[in-house]
């Protein structure tokens, strides 16, 4: 048993600091991408941010959609709340609020890479060294929780947190990727570029040679990145977590949350990729966010709030 | 009035006498420390710096939001009390404060102090930290102080005096237990030398303190803090932490069906005891102030009804005021028909002409204080202040006497400290924490503050103050 209000700060804490991760991924990748010469320079980066949901409040401040513009928008812009440093200053925000219910470790970390995240925003550090920086600080800040916390209602809340977010992130990184082909699925030559920096972004590009040990094609991309157990970042092994953590939190609240969670789960496991795809990769991952959505709203309601 | 007796120039110093012996007390820690290399005694301040900042005993400024925090700065030589000095304290701060908690029954009740004519009518009840919602409530045991924080000083006639009662939402106990912690990792010889009393029972003792202070048979326990951006927030923590029990916000908190409850994880789950770290005007937007987000809507009626305790009660202030402090040794004499075994520093109350009169006459030998101010706002030093500013007083005290009491220049002991060359004397004062629950109890020691700059007599942590750790030595 915890406040609701500790559960929803540490699960906030993690939110965040997974949030600022995967929009590192993105960005770094998807800055890669416009340096190509095909590429349409600050549209595919606005694209990309169709995503996070930023895309407006990003063209609003800067209607030409430069790369450079849209790029620091994201990044070092502390007035945009869906910055990486924005995100890293919640994330810390947090963990502030609750530090009698982490381990000084896990403050440390968390305070270090917001002081820290601050001075290269105010250095105009170059972001390729920024992108690296933020996953090795999210990498830190894992793995120091799990090697130092105890194993309670706080590290459920912490861990549900972070497989939440990256569930969500996951979704809409694969669907912004068929949005940018235009086309739900293609395996030309120019799409291969975008698919294999879908799986860097999601650091699965080993997993998938490995794996399938073929071309990439966009098939089995998106079994990948759904449907298979083994790849940390895919559909399946974020609602696994879930389906694991939400039953072993203490008490008799959260029904509906538990129920969404082992629905969700039972159709990531008995799913194929061909029965996804014959119905549309877009409106699938658009119907797995209004799940993912639900399933939070649940968490929210009997643990968080507990009104 | 009995007049102070105030040896010229020197003041008292806890380690040395005036000859430049050492105090009988101090020999063995004299000695340890004539053996330590000034390097390694600079190691192990760095060592402790480090590990504050560690831990994270550290002091959020207000409005800093930069993420930077200051530390309080420790001082590694311990302010020792011998166990004779300590007895007397204790017994002093037992009966002070079983009077005070005396004293807030009876005007919230009969008020026989009043009708005794001892205290006038007026101070009571138009006091601002009144509180008329308290009047006829039946507290469990009588208690309405369950913790409390009396600042003692020693003068230079080498007597403690008490320079005020804390009796609201006392804080600093959380470095009397780190200073200790900090000491015995530090110099862990000097306590296989020293009988040092230990401190580290305090949140045990506190717990049951809080558990004792509801009639409910096994009580739940709650620390309410106003936030993280509170400067004493680490406090709160620690002592939610050490006690084991939830640190809760207002938001935390609901009235339903006339009991509080807490939103847990778990579901709802029933308040029965509220160690508040709140002053009473934001306890509850309904009662109080109505643009507090700190309390908790409709709290005042639960607690009135008796569904909810809280530590402290409401309107204890009313007995920590300046202008009730003079009355305190009247009270001890008057509920318990004892002399006070502390005294007081002698005050005069310019409500009084001819106290007035002598006031006005020794300004520049004074120290005038507003009878609500804190903090030091609205206060002259008379020794530290030019003509201009005591004739200027003068007219703020000539257009509201009542308004004003004066003391003595109090000259606070001093005690040995490390500064940037060396060991010097530096002024300190004292809070133990005294707790009123089944009885009274109070770990032997207690919050040694120093004034760090040199002559000051400021020991507060915001103006430059730092801490020691105090050692009562058992016989």
């Amino acid at each position: 048993m915890m406040l609701s209000r500790t559960a929803s700060q540490l699960y906030w804490m993690s939110r965040y600091m997974e949030r600022a991760e995967n929009l590192a991924r993105l960005l770094d990748v998807t800055h890669s991408l416009s340096l190509l010469p095909q590429s349409r320079g600050g549209a595919d980066i606005a694209a990309a941010l169709a995503t996070t949901g930023a895309l407006d409040a990003c063209r609003a401040r800067h209607p030409q959609l430069a790369a450079a513009d849209v790029l620091h928008f994201m990044t070092f812009d502390a007035a945009n709340p869906a910055s990486i440093i924005s995100c890293l200053k919640y994330a810390r925000e947090n963990a502030h609020a609750v530090r009698g219910k982490i381990t000084g470790e896990m403050w440390e970390n968390i305070n270090a890479s917001w002081l820290e995240a601050r001075q290269m925003a105010a250095e105009g550090r170059p972001l390729a060294g920024f992108f690296d920086w933020v996953k090795e600080r999210s990498h830190l800040f894992r793995g120091t929780t799990y090697g130092t916390i105890q194993r309670n209602d706080a590290f459920s809340f912490i861990r549900l947190g972070t497989f939440l977010e990256r569930a969500d992130n996951t979704a809409r990184l694969i669907d912004v990727k068929s949005h940018l082909v235009g086309h739900e699925l293609d395996d030309s030559a120019a799409d291969f570029y975008l698919w294999g920096a879908l799986l860097r972004s999601l650091g699965a590009f080993e997993a998938y040679h490995e794996l399938y040990r073929d071309s990439l094609s966009a098939r089995r991309v998106a079994e990948l990145l759904i449907l298979r157990p083994d790849v940390p970042r895919s559909l399946r092994a974020c609602v696994d977590e879930i389906a694991e953590l939400l039953p072993r939190i203490q008490g008799d609240t959260g029904h509906r949350a538990k129920r969404l969670a082992a629905t969700l789960h039972a159709e990531l496991c008995y799913d194929q990729i061909d029965s996804i795809l014959a119905g549309g990769l877009h409106a699938y991952l658009a119907q797995f966010l209004s799940q993912i959505h639900a399933l939070g709203a649940e968490v929210h309601g009997a643990y968080l709030e507990a009104a | 009035m009995h007049a102070l007796t105030l040896p010229e120039a020197h003041h008292y110093d806890e380690m040395l006498l005036a000859s430049g012996g050492i105090r009988p007390h101090y020999r063995d820690f004299a000695h340890w420390l004539h053996s330590q290399s000034p390097q390694t005694l600079a190691r192990k301040r760095a060592e402790a710096d480090l590990m504050f900042h560690r831990v994270g005993i550290t002091f959020a400024v207000y409005g800093d939001d930069s993420g930077a925090e200051r530390l309080i700065p420790f001082d590694s030589v311990p302010r020792i009390i011998p166990a004779s000095d300590w007895r007397t304290l204790e017994a002093g701060m037992r009966q002070r404060v079983t009077a005070l908690n005396a004293f807030l029954h009876d005007i919230y009740h009969e008020q026989h102090i009043v009708k005794a004519g001892i205290i006038p009518a007026e101070q009571v009840f138009s006091n601002s930290q009144y509180q008329p919602a308290m009047q006829g409530l039946d507290l469990p045991h009588r208690i309405y102080a369950h913790i409390t924080g009396v600042d003692v000083i020693r003068h230079n006639d080498g007597n403690f005096y008490v320079l005020e009662d804390n009796l609201r939402v006392p804080s600093g106990v959380s470095y009397m237990l780190e200073n200790r912690k900090m000491m015995m990792r530090l110099f862990p010889e000097l306590f296989a030398s020293h009988a040092v009393a230990p401190v580290q029972h305090y949140p045990t003792l506190l717990l049951n303190t809080l558990r004792h202070a509801s009639l409910a048979e096994n009580p739940t326990v709650v620390v309410l803090t106003p936030g993280h951006h509170n400067s004493a927030y680490f406090e709160h923590a620690f002592l939610a932490q050490q006690m084991g029990v939830e640190l809760v916000e207002g938001q935390d908190l609901f009235v339903k069906h006339n009991r509080v409850y807490m939103r847990t994880t778990a579901g709802h789950k029933q308040v029965d005891v509220i160690y508040r770290r709140i002053d009473d005007a934001f306890l509850d937007p309904l009662a109080f102030r109505a643009d507090s987000m700190l309390g908790v809507p409709g709290l005042l009626s639960v607690y009135r009804s008796g569904g909810v305790i809280l530590a402290n009660a409401i309107g204890t202030g009313v007995a920590d005021d300046k202008s009730i402090y003079p009355y305190v040794p009247d009270m001890i004499r008057f509920y318990l028909s004892e002399e006070p075994l502390l005294q007081n520093v002698p005050t005069w109350m310019c409500r009084r002409p001819a106290e007035l009169d002598h006031v006005l006459n020794n300004l520049a030998e004074l120290v005038v204080k507003e009878v609500h101010g804190a903090g030091g706002y609205g206060m002259l030093i008379g020794p530290a202040a030019s003509n201009a500013e005591i004739e200027d007083f003068r007219q703020r005290i000539l257009a509201d006497p009542s308004n004003y009491i004066a003391q003595p220049t109090l000259c606070l002991s001093s005690c040995p400290t490390f500064v940037e060359a060396g060991i010097a004397p530096r002024h300190i004062d004292l809070r133990p924490f005294v707790l009123s629950g089944r009885e009274i109890s109070m770990v032997a020691g207690g919050l040694t503050r120093v004034a760090l700059k040199e002559g000051s007599l400021v020991v507060n942590s915001s103006q430059g103050g730092g801490t020691k750790d105090t050692w009562i030595l058992e016989d």
